[in-house]
């Protein structure tokens, strides 16, 4: 039982994070460093808020439990805003790495596209964000018992790895569309990213009422897919192009 | 347990991390074999090159001139190849420390604390005083950091008057102790872990084999693969003995004081390790392939001759990854000739690879593995992970901007110890609050 949940639950919220990995940037060396430089940088922000988190903690009364939650809820709305100031700091830096690659390559171009590098650099957040959720979680999950014997909710683990992998999406479709609005200078593009990074902070804050916080979770992680789509450059023909193309390979073999 | 000295000295200075050596030397392709070149041997195939090179007088100026090439086309060609060796290093590094991890957390006797401590940390924590735990794992760090220093100056000095018979038979004397005895330990434990019924011929047969096929492949010849996966299973016997048998504080501390010491040695003028490397290199040499990793892959992209039978030959060879055998010396000479011939004009495509000293291994590893070892807590373990890797990163981008033999250990060290406090401490209890009410950030 505890073994079906621990696969279960790793495959929901790892599966198509590493699926993306494998197929995506597991080939390209420089696509991995930016994906580790990635998840160094969602690590450095996470480190900054926990450090403002706890010098409040240490500096109110640990008694009073409503005080200690409203901190807490404090520091999930500084974590996020902070992970996109980094978020921000990651682009600044790749843009200079990617001129300086183009400057030292044969034909002036680099290797990378900053739109590739957008997407790595988000799967990278993600899979970084997603880790750090799950995996105490995945290992407790393995463990002797399970949780609810106070009144949790049963579903707990399942519903940890269906907000991980949500999340784990959202932060690859925030990479790609944030990017794509610093690229073009765009800054109602940052505003809404942050605000819907918020907006699905906030709605996790909802958790144990599940039916409040996954729903429209997943709702926003869809619009965000359709939305970094057309930003990346995704057209509908383009949709369309595959669809047929495939059904005409089909039709040809 | 009292460790031997040789492996004391064996993983001290394998901590430096060297670049590929300038493509301007297409022979030094002979010495990233991984086989040992016996000094004899190496004298003799240098003796014989240089009539080889005698008779090819024609493609050696021209080799030359390729050798200047301007540094801009150098510089093109390091950085290109740079995202691919840092990889060619994750790798391995990533291996070690999972191999160390998924030990530390399966089998419990890398984790209990015994009463038994190394010769080199005589001083035994008492965990009830701060102070004093404090000061005794100062002390245990100043003794170890000098044995290490003065086994370093050892080696220098024997490297240096050319005792190679002596340095051999040391790092052989280790590497016997390494793959036999710790692996045999390590064996054990497993066994007892997952209670497995094993019988004693089984037993030396497997040791056997392991221990006999590690020897060939690492001090002498064997494939490229198979020694580097020996080379990191050594590394992570080692690092566990290390998290088994250094007191609590004094890793830590032993720690912060070998990556100043491997920054001193490898930077300072007068260091060990830099005079280790210098004269390596000046004399044409690889260092121990005992104690260090590479990842060379030598390949030559695209035949300028391809009728040319010995080339295609040695290209054979060399893809395979087995070292060729430099039995016969005739064929040797004409394949050496061969390779020089069309290297001369192909040289611009080799790569070279890059090498870490296994003492890098060990200690990342150890840093990773202590992270795992204390508390339950996967997160820090995952953020040191990430910090290593970052740190090697940065190393390597280093190695590619000034082309020298850098030390492999500060930064990524830096920034494990770095990380393993402040995500243990900060990190662990605001996640673990968020996972206790489901926040998501």
């Amino acid at each position: 039982m505890t073994l079906a949940v621990f696969f279960g639950c790793a495959f929901i919220a790892f599966g198509p994070s590493f699926a993306l990995f494998v197929f995506t940037v597991a080939k390209d060396p420089l696509r991995i460093i930016i994906l580790i430089a990635g998840a160094f940088f969602w690590l450095l922000s996470l480190l900054l808020s926990s450090l403002v988190w706890f010098i409040a903690i240490k500096a109110s009364n640990s008694q009073d439990l409503s005080l200690q939650r409203g901190l807490l809820i404090f520091g999930v709305f500084f974590s996020v805003l902070l992970q996109e100031v980094f978020r921000f700091a990651y682009y600044r830096l790749l843009r200079k790495a990617n001129e300086g690659l183009a400057a030292i390559s044969d034909d002036d171009s680099s290797t990378i596209s900053v739109r590739q590098m957008a997407y790595v650099a988000g799967l990278g957040f993600g899979i970084m964000s997603g880790a750090f959720s799950m995996i105490n979680i995945l290992s407790d999950s393995l463990g002797p018992g399970t949780v609810g014997i106070f009144g949790d909710s049963q579903y707990y683990f399942i519903t940890a790895a269906l907000m991980t992998l949500a999340l784990t999406l959202l932060h690859t479709f925030w990479g790609v569309v944030f990017f794509e609005g610093c690229e073009k200078s765009r800054w109602w593009v940052i505003a809404a990213v942050v605000g819907l990074h918020l907006l699905v902070a906030g709605l996790s804050l909802l958790n144990p009422l599940y039916e409040g916080s996954l729903p429209p979770v997943y709702v926003i992680t869809l619009m965000m897919g359709v939305w970094a789509f057309f930003s990346s450059g995704g057209t509908l023909n383009s949709l369309n192009a595959l669809c047929t193309r495939r059904k005409a390979e089909a039709e040809s073999s | 347990m009292n460790t031997s000295d040789s492996e004391e000295d064996s993983y001290n200075e394998r901590s430096a991390l060297v670049q590929s050596e300038s493509p301007t030397i297409p022979s030094y392709n002979q010495d990233h074999d991984m086989s040992l070149p016996q000094e004899t041997d190496t004298k003799r195939v240098s003796r014989q090159r240089r009539p080889v090179s005698s008779g090819l007088a024609e493609p050696e100026p021209l080799e030359r001139e390729q050798a200047s090439t301007p540094d801009g086309e150098e510089e093109e060609l390091t950085l290109k190849y740079g995202a691919k060796h840092v990889i060619m290093l994750f790798i391995p590094v990533t291996l070690c420390m999972v191999v160390v991890v998924a030990t530390i957390k399966s089998v419990s006797f890398y984790t209990e604390k015994s009463s038994q401590r190394l010769i080199y940390t005589p001083f035994e924590e008492d965990p009830n005083s701060v102070g004093q735990r404090l000061l005794y794992s100062l002390l245990n760090t100043i003794v170890m950091i000098s044995v290490i220093v003065f086994m370093t100056i050892i080696l220098v000095v024997l490297y240096k008057y050319r005792c190679y018979k002596f340095i051999h038979g040391w790092l052989i004397l280790s590497s016997l102790m390494l793959l036999f005895w710790f692996s045999f330990m390590y064996l054990g434990e497993v066994f007892k872990t997952y209670n497995v019924a094993m019988d004693y011929p089984t037993l030396v047969m497997i040791i056997w084999n392991f221990g006999v096929v590690g020897m060939i492949c690492i001090h002498w010849k064997g494939p490229l693969r198979l020694q580097q996966a020996y080379l990191i299973v050594i590394s992570a016997l080692m690092a566990l003995i290390f998290i088994k048998y250094l007191p609590e504080w004094s890793a830590w501390v032993i720690l912060g004081a070998i990556s100043i010491y491997d920054l001193i040695a490898v930077l300072c003028p007068k260091g060990p390790l830099r005079m280790l490397v210098e004269t390596a290199q000046e004399r044409n040499e690889p260092i121990f392939p005992a104690l260090i990793y590479s990842s060379a892959m030598v390949w030559m992209v695209g035949m300028a001759d391809s009728s040319n039978p010995d080339s295609a030959d040695e290209r054979r060879r060399n893809e395979g990854g087995a070292r060729a055998q430099e039995g016969v010396e005739s064929e040797d000479d004409v394949a050496q000739g061969g390779r020089r011939r069309y290297s001369a004009e192909e040289d611009l495509e080799e790569d070279r690879g890059v090498k870490l000293g296994l003492g890098d291994f060990i200690f990342y590893s150890v840093l990773v593995g202590k992270a795992a070892a204390t508390g339950g807590d996967w997160n820090t373990t995952l953020a040191c992970f990430v910090a290593i890797l970052i740190g090697l990163c940065l190393t390597l981008l280093l190695l590619a901007i000034f082309k020298k033999a850098l030390p492999a250990l500060p930064i990524s060290i830096t920034f494990g110890l770095v990380f393993y406090f402040s995500t243990d401490n900060l990190v662990r209890p605001f996640m673990d609050s968020l996972a206790a009410h489901q926040y998501y950030i």
